[in-house]
């Protein structure tokens, strides 16, 4: 009956070290050194306004704007406060189903050829901030005609907000998408 | 493509390796009481915590004492976590003013991040509060994690010790593991990870207006809160627009990283590591990948070290490493494949439901072998969504009992127990008495070692098929067919290895898989860890036989290929049936 007495003061001082020093240290470290991204890397207007974070998918549907993959939160497309991937098996009939529906809708677009799985396929955070390059330029065709611009401007706009792999090595190449549709207002 | 996939991939294995050794002395060190380098700072504060709590630290524990310091331990932690959970909503640092959790989810929770499980049938953003998360979630990360190692440790020093009854002070064990291995390098993770974008701050929500408004039909209900309906029996809806969106905040990093380091695996948020401020980049989920396998790998060196043959460890990484080329190939190759249902309509490229277009595919499969080959459990990749040989890598991965580099402490403690099986049939087979590391292995040894392989095996098929008859538990299934059984499976699989991913499209928050599934998870922990406890009291009281002509040797190619055999075809021979049906069907069905 002796060990009754480390085991509930050994819990309650690493309580404290562990879960109150540590991650209070972790914070002033993180804000003194990277107060941007500890924060949530979002990004704002010349007038200093939240635009967003360059990290949360946001949800468009408009042919105006570049589409980002599909999500599967809860309620509505790129819920934040939902964060979470369909789930469907390979073989479910609903989820086939789902994908050919998003087929359709990209080529009632005017899309034709093959198009890449990240586009119909839904992520796994239902937050994916980012598409495939393939993915953008599958879209630039779509999204010129609706604003009215050429489509090699838009390409040009698009090769400027694609990120490589990182240290040249890891990942795959990307666009995020939020930060490509607001290069596009400006 | 694949280039870049291996490039990363041997990247990854190199610099594991190359940090095996040095972190395999270190922690030789920090079990033998010996200086590190950091012990100028953590000395003093070392003693400081033995003379308030009143530990002896010289203070030697037989293996009785040792498993019962452990259980007191680990309820202490159940009983706080359950408390804390319970009243959540009269706790600090709740900004969103959370409610508490039900009792039965409360129970779930406890259990599972003190058995290093993390098992979660909440979700993260909407359900825990700072304090929760900080104070409560995140001290079981450290604490079981160290649990593990304290226990591993404890079989290390049977092997070595001679005729002796101890096997060292679990205090001490489990004081060290935390103070110099794992608070360390969590505060190394958490700082590496926040400038990739990893979110540490105690901030409300933030509220951001969205560059297209979107909007949804929310189904009308009354003040009862059932659902309307009109005349023609039709659900009555109510559209809402939406111009903003709340994102959530909170101390992440320094949870990620604790998460990873201490192979728990639970998340921050639902959707875990594949969120954007869990894991924002590919670097970040390298780093990440490189924390889960950092001390199981790095165990395997100490172990060869403390028994006195570093071939002994190298050997044993060996095994690992072999399982794990095997599972990441299978896995890689099954997603590359993609899913025929898809693919022929006119779809191109990998399966990609379920994953992040970030981490590429070497990315996604290298989490996923990483964290279902330890006890980690946390996913950047979601699971129930992989094809069907691809969801069936981590699920055996899993259902072997963790043994590629395994969870800290539990993954090289099951290895050995695994060894011990192997010497054991192949001296059966030559006529030789079975010895490893200069023991005999006699019947307590192989009775120990039985129960630490097959209790989980057991508990997996056995709870799984009171799933299968429970007809609120196959209502749980989200998917259906043959999907269906491989998630309950998966669930008990997860629970039982005290692993934590799921095939999360389960409803898993029912008292049916909330109850049974804690009754797993402390099975699967305890019946092991204190089974190892035993063996190593057992191994601790005999004498030293040096090594014969006779004696197998258990540091050469060999034995390693043995291993490795034997793994798979205990596994095999446990699980087949059910793969079979399950993943196996599935995946005729897909290509049929």
């Amino acid at each position: 009956m002796k060990d009754i007495k480390p085991a509930i003061l050994l819990f309650i001082i690493f309580t404290i070290i562990c879960g109150g020093i540590y991650p209070a240290l972790v914070t002033g470290v993180a804000y003194f050194l990277f107060p941007k991204q500890a924060a949530g890397s979002f990004i704002t207007d010349k007038s200093g306004k939240v635009l967003g974070s360059t990290l949360i998918g946001q949800p468009f549907s408009d042919p105006k704007y570049f589409w980002p993959r599909p999500s599967a939160t809860s309620d509505f497309t790129n819920n934040a406060m939902a964060s979470g991937g369909s789930n469907a098996g390979p073989t479910n009939p609903s989820y086939i189903r789902t994908v050919s529906d998003r087929i359709k809708t990209l080529r009632d677009t005017g899309v034709t050829g093959k198009i890449p799985a990240d586009l119909v396929q839904a992520s796994a955070s239902g937050l994916d901030p980012h598409i495939t390059p393939e993915s953008a330029l599958l879209q630039v065709p779509r999204v010129a005609k609706a604003r009215g611009v050429s489509e090699e401007m838009l390409i040009k706009i698009v090769a400027q907000t694609t990120e490589g792999r990182q240290l040249r090595f890891l990942g795959a190449p990307r666009v995020n998408v939020l930060v490509l549709n607001h290069a596009l207002g400006s | 493509m694949i280039m870049y996939d291996w490039l990363q991939t041997i990247i990854l294995f190199a610099i594991l390796i190359i940090l095996t050794k040095p972190m395999g002395i270190f922690m030789m060190n920090v079990y033998r009481g010996e200086c590190t380098f950091l012990s100028p700072i953590l000395c003093p504060l070392e003693s400081l915590i033995y003379r308030i709590c009143g530990v002896d630290r010289q203070e030697a524990m037989g293996w009785k004492r040792y498993a019962w310091s452990m259980v007191l331990f680990n309820l202490v932690l159940f009983a706080a976590l359950f408390v804390m959970l319970m009243v959540q909503h009269l706790l600090p640092f709740n900004p969103q003013k959370v409610p508490s959790f039900t009792w039965q989810l409360a129970l779930n929770t406890a259990i599972s991040f003190m058995t290093n499980t993390n098992w979660q049938t909440y979700s993260g953003e909407q359900a825990a509060s700072y304090f929760t998360q900080t104070a409560g979630l995140a001290v079981h990360n450290f604490l079981s994690a160290a649990t593990g190692m304290a226990v591993v440790v404890a079989l290390i020093r049977g092997f070595v010790s001679r005729k002796t009854a101890s096997i060292g002070n679990f205090w001490v064990d489990m004081t060290r593991s935390t103070l110099y291995i794992l608070l360390p390098f969590s505060i190394i993770g958490a700082i590496l990870l926040v400038p990739q974008g990893v979110i540490q701050n105690y901030s409300d929500y933030k509220t951001v207006p969205l560059l297209q408004s979107t909007s949804y039909d929310r189904p009308k209900v009354d003040h009862k809160g059932i659902p309307l309906k009109d005349t023609a029996g039709k659900p009555v809806t109510e559209h809402v627009p939406i111009q903003e969106v709340t994102i959530p905040m909170g101390p992440v990093a320094s949870q990620e990283a604790i998460k990873e380091l201490g192979t728990n695996g639970g998340g921050f948020f639902n959707a875990n590591s594949s969120h954007p401020f869990e894991n924002p980049t590919p670097l970040s989920n390298f780093l990440e990948i490189l924390l889960i396998l950092l001390i199981p790998a790095s165990l395997t060196h100490t172990f060869g070290l403390m028994v006195g043959n570093t071939r002994q460890g190298w050997g044993v990484l060996t095994a690992m490493l072999l399982l794990l080329v095997l599972s990441l190939g299978s896995l890689q190759w099954a997603e590359k494949s993609g899913n025929p249902l898809v693919s022929r309509l006119a779809v191109s490229g990998s399966n990609m439901e379920g994953k992040e277009v970030r981490f590429g595919l070497a990315g996604s499969s290298l989490f996923t072998v990483a964290t279902t080959g330890t006890s980690c459990g946390a996913v950047n990749t979601m699971h129930d969504s992989l094809t069907p040989l691809g969801g069936l890598v981590p699920l055996s991965l899993i259902l072997t009992g963790e043994v590629v580099f395994g969870g800290v402490g539990s993954g090289l403690y099951t290895m050995l127990a695994f060894a011990i099986i192997a010497v054991f049939i192949s001296g059966l087979m030559i006529g030789r008495i079975p010895e490893y590391l200069g023991k005999k292995i006699e019947v307590t040894e192989m009775w120990m070692s039985i129960l630490v392989i097959l209790t989980a095996g057991i508990t997996v098929l056995i709870f799984s098929g009171i799933a299968l008859v429970t007809p609120s538990a196959v209502a749980s299934m989200s998917n259906p067919g043959t999907h269906g059984l491989t998630q309950v499976l998966y669930a008990f699989a997860s629970m039982a290895n005290n692993n934590g991913s799921a095939f999360a499209g389960l409803n898993a928050n029912i008292n049916f898989y909330n109850l049974l599934g804690s009754l797993a998870m402390l099975l699967g922990r305890y019946v092991p860890a204190i089974a190892v406890l035993a063996m190593a009291g057992s191994l601790a009281e005999k004498k030293y036989i040096p090594p014969s002509l006779g004696t197998l040797p258990t540091d050469r190619a060999p034995f390693v290929i043995w291993l490795v055999l034997v793994i798979l075809i205990i596994g095999a021979l446990t699980f087949f049936p059910a793969l079979a049906l399950g993943p196996g069907v599935e995946h005729l069905m897909m290509i049929g």
